[in-house]
């Protein structure tokens, strides 16, 4: 009863392959933007926030205009990046994961930015006493301390580009094997007559694959904490 | 030698002192507000005096005038905190090894076991900070302040966060201190019995401003 197709298992490797490429290249981004957001006060700090968190409420199908309209081939940064990189995301897997890098990437930056504003700045005062150059202060007390919610983060934002699907096939659209993730793999199944069972094996997959995230993303909150009491 | 002539103004607060001390345990007294640990923190460059210069043993660490400022890491002090302030991520051997490491110091196992003796911390070096008393906690944190070899520790009412009896199971470690470990210090306290145990100088202060300095004798 229990078995996966190869055209279902192009669809999950699919999904891990974005989910995966997109997790690791946000996180640094997305610290650096958490240590920003956390530690700064800048001018135009609230917009910058604002715009983090848009994919979170906007339409996800107006995300994904959005980025067709930026980094499709007629965009502008897509027409850029195409003649003088070389680098396509239309179409593309690649564009699966700038997609589902975008949309996950409030859920990413949320837990990081939390863990580093809750630690206690006098410790990296006494590291600086220690003659800890800021960026040794950052590696050895910053990073070590927030590191369970910089997990968290990408835990969470893995489990929501595992899943996202609005944004993905209004950018990418849905094409098996490049751009045809479970999510979409599952909106064609429940498509067709005869699609239910294959649908209701990737439906289950998705559950297992997002409570596993959840269930990891809780444990390296708890860890966080257990480490600022130094336990 | 540290030479201090700051000026510096928080909020309705202004702080402007001058003392220069040649002694071995420099005491910095006067009641809460009186400004010593934001003397003490511009000492360690952790605040920026609006006017003035701080020297510590012939090198001018603050100089506004020349628009001078070393950072807090380049002024090879040491600062223990009336909170200890250690690492809660790492067991006390690395707590206590972080400023050498910081300071990319060569590993010196005699200066190691000496300050391991004479703060008696050979028995906490595996555990973390979560599970030391607050007495045991405030002499790992002066071992780690002295590791880092210190041209001046800078202490900022150490005894002040724990009860008499804590306070006169660390005192007598402080007393060590100023005889074997060589390093000067400055002493923050508003209390005039540790004090007279400990400073050779004395620096009053009151409402931001230097009342009297010399000997141990001015605190009476």
């Amino acid at each position: 009863m229990f078995e996966i197709s190869p055209a279902e298992w192009t669809a999950i490797l699919l999904s891990l392959r974005v989910a995966v490429i997109a997790t690791l290249v946000a996180t640094p981004f997305g610290m650096g933007l958490a240590w920003l957001l956390a530690r700064r006060d800048f001018w135009g700090k609230s917009v910058i926030d604002a715009l983090v968190h848009l994919p979170l409420v906007l339409p996800p199908v107006v995300t994904g205009y959005l980025l067709l309209l930026t980094f499709g081939r007629r965009g502008l940064v897509g027409g850029f990046l195409a003649d003088y990189l070389g680098i396509v995301f239309a179409f593309r897997w690649t564009g699966a994961a700038l997609a589902c890098g975008v949309m996950s990437f409030p859920l990413l930056v949320r837990p990081m930015r939390l863990s580093i504003e809750a630690i206690d700045r006098r410790l990296e005062q006494a590291a600086e006493t220690l003659g800890a150059a800021p960026w040794k202060i950052f590696f050895t007390v910053t990073l070590p301390l927030a590191l369970p919610g910089v997990l968290a983060g990408m835990v969470l934002g893995f489990a929501k580009a595992i899943g996202e699907f609005g944004a993905t096939i209004t950018f990418v659209s849905n094409i098996p094997g490049e751009t045809q993730t479970i999510s979409s793999a599952i909106y064609s199944l429940i498509q067709m007559p005869d699609g239910d069972a294959a649908a209701g094996r990737l439906v289950i997959i998705s559950i297992v694959l997002a409570l596993g995230a959840l269930i990891a993303a809780e444990w390296f909150a708890r860890r966080a904490t257990a480490r600022l009491h130094g336990n | 030698m540290l030479r201090v002539d700051v000026e510096k103004q928080l909020g309705d607060f202004s702080l402007h002192a001058s003392f220069t001390s040649e002694g071995r345990v420099t005491g910095l007294f006067g009641a809460s507000g009186a400004g010593k640990s934001s003397l003490v923190n511009m000492i360690a460059g952790l605040l920026r005096p609006d006017r003035g210069t701080i020297v510590i043993d012939g090198d001018v660490v603050d100089d506004t005038a020349a628009r001078i400022h070393v950072p807090t890491y380049r002024r090879r002090i040491g600062y223990v905190f009336q909170d200890a302030r250690l690492f809660p991520h790492l067991d006390v051997a690395q707590n206590l090894d972080y400023g050498r490491r910081m300071n990319r110091l060569a590993p010196d196992s005699a200066q190691h076991k000496r300050i391991i003796d004479l703060l008696d911390i050979g028995a906490l070096l595996d555990r973390r900070p979560g599970k030391l008393s607050g007495g045991e906690r405030q002499r790992v944190a002066l071992g780690r302040a002295l590791l880092s070899k210190p041209r001046l520790l800078l202490l900022d009412e150490p005894l002040g966060a724990l009860d008499e009896g804590r306070k006169l199971e660390i005192l007598p470690y402080l007393v060590r201190l100023r005889d074997e470990a060589n390093v000067p210090m400055v002493y923050v306290s508003h209390d005039v019995a540790e004090l007279r145990q400990l400073a050779t100088q004395i620096v009053m202060l009151k409402q931001g401003r230097v009342t009297s300095f010399g000997g141990v004798k001015v605190l009476s």
